[in-house]
């Protein structure tokens, strides 16, 4: 099994007259993009297509997903084949707010550092459904049309020569030489309720934990449906780029034996969480692992998740690291987590998403800006007349993401 | 002289070169220029110029630290308003050791100087001085020995991290040197959080020390009440963290890090309808609980077994906010003030609906 990427590295993006990708310019046609997801999808009555680009005074709110642009050029299975990819850029979709759990991207100043988006330049469709459509049914719809959207963006350019070629290649060692086993556990959220993922195309409230190659994360494998703070929703983007799995793949072989990646759940009842984190620890330790990494998705509730799964991992032998962020108060006074076990000795924080941020205002605005002062993360008082902003840190796409994509962490001082 | 880090410096009758015991009564006094510990300040940053000193006795401060601050803060304001040159950059108070009154008459003058002034401060102590229980989150205080002995150190580390404070940076206890506040700020790190957990599962496979971002809180446990003994009789309550309020959210309470609770009747109510109230929580898809609250606030049930005889009666007052990011300081102070008047009306039980 192999899973080739053909990589087109995009230097800026235009809307103009024909779609594709020349001299590392991606061309969008807006017009046939709108066309193509409408003629897909009769609820959204409008996409207002826009570019924002790095270092402009724009804000973007109520999103709800990031997606890379990719698409398969040979093969069935997520993770091999042959996979075009555009680096360097983003489909956001956005528009008015479907649960409170959407968020901001400020493509300039102090909002900017926060979010990993502000750096790509992004195709942002700002989307309307009819007034009929339920939230469930809005929450689908933009959800699709933003997977569509990037899958037709980057099947445009699908037949052009890609700047690099390469082959992402993985066998467990299996034997051989010396080096620690390491698992990754990968947590992704299924409360259902506006609170979705999709693995392999199903609701991941269903058939987890299983088994997976690391490569079908690069290949769409996992899909993000959910409203969760704005804060640490893993987008799409993030599952196609997921750092953990990168860096284990770099190291495989020379420092480390990556034993492979176990996709666990989070579910709401009690006797599921603990199925789960069971039958996750089972699949770790039949991997053989020495260690295992362990990546969240959301607070509160899944803490309990991410608790019992390093309990049960140490318990079973395995040396286990997690990834969360924390919920210290604005202050930073207060204990930071809902759950916690003494086995937790390892943990990487992403950063207190309760930490207060000011926004100045922009020039242009895409989706309904008053919608900010329901976002969780938002206030009431949020918004000011000049359009400058106070929010938590929750309220900024991918802050303090917990699979460890960005740089911002926590200490004490 | 100009450019010169200005700084007043606070010490006790024993540093301050007044006397041993019988003189720790001593009221606030002022001294022109450095004393004691404050020449060694200045001897060992030559940017820094020690302006004034007041020296005020430990019991003076112990048996009133609130009036004694004020005092000194008064005595600053009063030496500023007579020569703006003596207006500090920088106050320092101590370095205290493991002396209990002299650390909590060091805590009170730092904080007040902060909080009524404006104006940076730093002490130093030893990790284990009483004072820090008090005033852990306010001050900045290097690590000190628990005696004189540790005095070029502790001086040596108040001056760097004094200069730090007058420049407007950051200081951070783990670099710095300082006692850790119990505050978590964010930082951005060199590493991204995905590769800092990589090597740190290699450190903790490894036996090194692990180095955890984030040790493990203590959670305060709660020994339950005992069963109400009657519910036939007993009044009960409800209170919820479900975000179920009157439509229009009069308190406007956030959809997440609620920063208050809202108090409401439910008087004359026979049931909770989409029309009179809705969900402001913004942690989980509030659509079915819009279209019947009561699912989240269960008053149309508790409505019958009020008329069955269920239950004694049904408060006329129900307690909501949001438990969504909601940090546990807020919630747990919440908690507190809620169960005081629920136990002044005289409720015996509580049905807490959580979501």
């Amino acid at each position: 099994m192999t899973l080739t990427l053909h990589r087109h590295s995009v230097q800026t993006v235009a809307l103009g007259g024909t779609a594709g990708i020349v001299g590392g310019i991606l061309t969008v046609n807006a017009d046939t993009l709108r066309s193509y997801l409408q003629s897909r999808d009769d609820r959204l009555t409008a996409i207002r297509i826009s570019l924002a680009l790095p270092g402009e005074a724009t804000r973007i709110v109520c999103v709800k997903d990031v997606v890379a642009p990719r698409a398969k050029k040979s093969g069935k299975e997520s993770g091999t084949g042959t996979l075009s990819v555009l680096d360097n850029v983003a489909v956001v979709t956005c528009g008015p707010i479907v649960g409170f759990q959407e968020g901001i991207i400020d493509m300039s100043g102090p909002g900017a550092d926060y979010t990993p988006f502000s750096r790509l330049p992004l195709v942002v469709l700002d989307i309307d459904v009819g007034d009929a459509v339920s939230p469930h049914e809005h929450e689908a719809a933009v959800r699709s049309a933003g997977l569509d959207a990037a899958e037709f963006i980057a099947r445009g350019c699908i037949d052009t020569k890609p700047d690099v070629i390469e082959t992402v290649a993985w066998e467990p060692l299996h034997g051989g030489p010396d080096l620690p086993r390491i698992a990754y556990v990968y947590m992704v959220l299924s409360q259902g309720l506006l609170h979705d993922n999709y693995v392999f195309g199903r609701n991941a409230k269903e058939g987890l934990p299983i088994l997976v190659d690391p490569r079908a994360a690069f290949d769409n494998a996992i899909v993000s449906g959910n409203c969760v703070s704005a804060c640490d929703k893993n987008t799409t983007y993030h599952h196609q780029n997921n750092p953990v799995i990168a860096e284990l793949l770099r190291g495989h072989g020379s420092r480390w034996d990556f034993a492979g990646v176990v996709i666990s759940n989070a579910a709401t009842r009690l006797a599921d969480k603990q199925r789960a984190a069971e039958a996750a620890v089972e699949l770790v330790a039949n991997m053989k692992a020495d260690g295992a990494l362990v990546s969240k998705e959301g607070f509160g509730n899944p803490d309990t998740d991410l608790m019992m799964l390093l309990r049960g991992l140490e318990q079973a032998g395995i040396r286990a690291s997690a990834i969360t962020d924390e919920f210290a108060g604005i202050e930073g006074d207060s204990q930071s987590l809902a759950d916690a076990t003494p086995e937790a000795d390892a943990i990487i924080s992403v950063g207190n998403a309760n930490e207060r941020i000011q926004l100045p205002a922009m020039t242009t605005v895409f989706g309904p800006l008053p919608d900010v002062t329901r976002l969780a993360g938002g206030y009431p008082h949020s918004l000011r007349e000049d359009g400058t902003m106070e929010v938590e840190l929750q309220a900024i796409m991918g802050s303090t993401n917990q699979l460890g994509f960005s740089r911002l962490s926590c200490r004490e001082v | 002289m100009a450019s010169k880090i200005r700084v007043i410096h606070c010490l006790n009758q024993f540093f301050g070169g007044l006397g041993g015991e019988e003189k720790g009564g001593l009221a606030p006094e002022w001294f022109a220029g450095a004393r004691g510990p404050g020449s060694l300040v200045q001897q060992i940053a030559a940017d820094i110029a020690v302006v004034g000193t007041i020296v005020v006795g430990d019991n003076y401060m112990a048996e009133h630290p609130d009036d004694g601050a004020r005092e000194i803060v008064a005595l600053i304001e009063a030496q500023i308003a007579g020569d703006p040159d003596l207006r500090p950059d920088l106050v320092m108070a101590g370095p205290a050791f493991a002396a209990g009154r002299y650390g909590m008459s060091c805590g009170a003058i730092c904080q007040a100087v902060q909080e009524q002034l404006g104006i940076p401060t730093v002490t130093a102590m030893h990790p284990d001085n009483p004072a820090l229980e008090l005033y852990r989150k306010s001050l900045t205080a290097v690590r000190a020995g628990a005696d004189v002995m540790g005095m070029r150190d502790a001086v040596d580390a108040m001056v760097r991290v004094g200069i730090k404070l007058v420049a407007g940076e950051a200081i951070v206890s783990s670099e710095d040197g300082t006692i850790p506040r119990g505050i978590r700020r964010n930082y951005f790190a060199e590493e991204t959080g995905a590769r800092r957990a990589i090597e740190m599962l290699l450190r903790k496979l490894d036996d090194e020390d692990i180095g955890t971002e984030y040790a493990m809180p203590v959670f305060s446990r709660v020994a339950p009440a005992a069963p109400v003994a009657d519910i036939a009789k007993a009044t009960l309550a409800l209170v919820t963290s479900g975000g179920i309020v009157p439509r229009g959210n009069p308190d406007r309470i956030e959809s997440a890090n609620a920063s208050k609770y809202g108090e409401y009747s439910l008087e004359g109510l026979d049931r909770l309808s989409a029309e009179s109230h809705q969900s402001v929580h913004g942690g989980y898809d509030t659509t079915y609980a819009n279209e019947d609250p009561n699912r989240v606030l269960p008053l149309d049930v508790l409505r019958d077994l009020e008329r069955e005889g269920g239950i004694g009666r049904l408060s006329e007052t129900y307690y909501a906010t949001v438990g969504n990011a909601t940090s546990v300081k807020r919630a747990e102070s919440y908690g507190r003030e809620i169960a005081a008047k629920l136990i002044n009306v005289g409720v015996q039980a509580v049905i807490l609906t959580s979501t």
